[in-house]
């Protein structure tokens, strides 16, 4: 394709082409910071295309494709390329990846033990995480967490964090703007803007940290904590994750393990604070 | 040497796996993904040093297609309970069938749908049967359905309500108004047995049925694919009995088969190196429009040569019903189309 450029996130390099050149460019700009092995083959391909000729001038809209196609996807226009970029990468590790079962979640991590958030989109995973990961914890990830079958080991997945609506000015206010992707104002999923993970998260970004925590917010109400079973924490994984079906009886050990060795719970809070300090106080009763 | 290339000489063993640039890579994997052949590449190259993460993304393939192989034969032995007790007799097709009977070329191949021949006798009773056991009618509409019990080789696609697995039931292996109708009774009479206990169609119906389901139904979309089972299964018989391709030019015969099993030959001689019999190494010049239509992917996996891709579309359905009712299901398709707007 006429524009190209190649990123690695965790263990997957990405190969992604683009019919024009701000997407590519807006890329290499978020993703300066990640090491860049040039000679590595690509794991999975994305393509950022114009379905008609004309259309690359013409009210550009740009179709995600790739390896994997959610067909009937809907175009995006030119000035959210990035975000079709993103989705475009989101959607090969989830249909494509087999090496670890994929939890759709975000985590952080101390001490080599991981606090796995998960919960749908407007639970407030990725902020939270984000927020965390400003402080003394590393951030793993915000969209997929990578369960290692062999050693029960999380892996992070630290693309460029996506933040939305109301998330990007609380992270505004605590972060130095050279760290922050352009505004993507008025996506189908509001507003955009990415953050850059810290250099320390890139950097670790292989090493593999213990589940010390299993956590599934819900951002509105009053503040509560209520410990789950095993079973329920299974039937909520196993619909947060992509390819568990996919792994059969390797994803069902990985599961069964990481659920039986790991407390769950599900979480309210009505603000930022107060979910952060509900993961300090679990963290610091699961540590004990 | 672009891609495609590169993947159907890897294929033929005809290319050393060092010789590829680490970038050759990309596009190898890429096009192989769009022709669902990875995980095959990754069983053809296993022993084969190559890149360390292509040789983890190999390893990942091979684990991910023996799963999906054992699957898929869970899902033959949910049919034959289903089947079986009721004396509904079924033949496996396609890649559960290749799984089931162990053939080579079912090291690594991808397998979606179960698929099954029944005796159109007992049709009826097999897609009762389903229906009783969590199967269900995949949403469609009228038109669709009566297309499928009107004219084509198998029911409407049934997809199961647990284990969303879906179910072809076959009654025989080409639309009923193709130009081509096979024996559908001998494909089931004369069906083997593997060790496991299913059936399966006898070698030379295996290969016809191959062919007929490449050449002879479709597009040629997923045409590499098709055509590497041809070309495994052909040389997996026929180093197991020399006669193999005299009975395989019987059986085409029979089936009225002959000019697609022999392109079918022809073009596994021309791609992947298969060694041919006298009577079958013969020059045709029409098979160089075949071959350019299975290769036609760029390095980024694309589809290519979209004229070239109408005429087989084209040609697809020109083989598949008579001019008059063609006119007819088009205007009807068309008229859906524009409602739907």
């Amino acid at each position: 394709m006429r524009h190209c450029t190649r990123i690695a996130v965790g263990p997957v390099q990405f190969r992604i082409g683009s019919d024009w050149a701000a997407p590519i460019a807006a890329l290499k700009t978020l993703y300066a910071g990640y090491p860049r092995d040039d000679a590595r083959p690509a794991d999975a391909t994305v393509r950022l295309f114009a379905a008609r000729p004309w259309r690359r001038w013409l009210r550009p809209s740009v179709h995600i494709g790739g390896d994997y196609i959610v067909p009937d996807a809907l175009p995006l226009p030119l000035s959210m390329g990035l975000l079709a970029a993103e989705m475009g990468m989101n959607l090969q590790v989830a249909l494509g990846w087999r090496r670890h079962m994929l939890l759709h979640a975000s985590a952080v991590t101390k001490d080599g033990r991981a606090v796995i958030l998960s919960g749908e989109s407007g639970s407030g995973k990725s902020t939270l995480a984000a927020l965390l990961g400003e402080g003394e914890w590393r951030l793993m990830g915000d969209e997929f967490i990578l369960i290692d079958p062999q050693s029960g080991g999380a892996l992070g997945f630290p693309r460029a964090v996506s933040l939305k609506n109301e998330a990007i000015a609380e992270v505004e206010a605590r972060v130095d703007a050279a760290r922050f992707g352009p505004l993507l104002a008025g996506t189908p999923k509001g507003d955009i803007r990415h953050l850059i993970p810290r250099a320390d998260t890139i950097a670790a970004m292989h090493e593999l940290a213990r589940p010390a925590l299993l956590l599934f917010p819900r951002f509105g109400g009053a503040p509560s904590i209520e410990r789950i079973g095993e079973g329920e924490a299974f039937v909520r994984l196993t619909e947060a994750s992509t390819n568990y079906v996919a792994l059969g009886e390797a994803g069902f050990a990985a599961m069964t393990r990481l659920v039986r060795e790991t407390p769950a719970f599900t979480i309210s809070y009505p603000d930022s604070a107060s979910g952060m300090a509900i993961v300090e106080q679990l963290w610091a009763e699961a540590v004990r | 040497m672009s891609a495609v290339e590169a993947l159907v000489d890897l294929l033929a063993g005809r290319r050393d796996p060092g010789s590829l640039a680490p970038r050759d890579w990309d596009g190898v994997i890429s096009v192989a993904r769009a022709e669902a052949l990875l995980a095959t590449l990754a069983c053809r190259l296993e022993d084969a040093v190559l890149p360390p993460s292509v040789a983890a993304l190999f390893a990942d393939q091979r684990a991910a297609a023996a799963v999906g192989q054992a699957q898929a034969l869970w899902e033959a032995e949910m049919a034959r309970r289903s089947l079986d007790p009721a004396g509904v007799e079924f033949v496996l097709l396609k890649g559960t069938a290749y799984a089931a009977a162990g053939l080579a070329c079912a090291a690594g191949r991808q397998i979606g749908d179960l698929d099954i021949l029944v005796p159109w006798h007992d049709l009826g009773r097999a897609e009762n049967l389903a229906l009783i056991d969590g199967w269900e009618w995949l949403k469609q509409d009228d038109y669709d359905d009566a297309y499928y019990r009107d004219h084509m080789h198998e029911l409407p696609p049934l997809i199961h309500k647990d284990r969303d697995r879906m179910i072809d039931v076959h009654h025989t292996i080409l639309p009923r108004t193709h130009r081509i109708t096979p024996d559908a009774l001998a494909l089931v009479g004369d069906a083997i047995r593997t060790p496991g206990g299913f059936r399966v169609l006898n070698p030379a119906d295996m290969a016809c049925h191959c062919a007929a389901h490449m050449l002879a139904d479709g597009d040629l979309q997923g045409g590499l694919r098709n055509l590497w089972d041809f070309h495994r299964l052909t040389a997996e018989f026929a180093a197991a009995d020399r006669g193999f391709w005299g009975k395989l030019d019987a059986r085409a015969e029979m089936h009225g088969l002959e000019k697609p099993v022999h392109r079918a030959a022809r073009l596994a001689r021309d791609l992947y190196g298969a060694k041919l019999p006298s009577g079958w190494n013969r020059i045709k010049p029409g098979d160089e429009r075949y071959q350019r239509r299975l290769l036609a992917r760029d390095d980024w996996g694309r589809a290519t040569d979209p004229l070239l891709q109408q005429i087989f579309y084209i040609r697809s359905h020109w083989l598949r019903m008579p001019p008059l009712m063609l006119a007819r299901h088009l205007w009807t398709k068309w008229r859906k189309g524009r409602a739907a707007i």
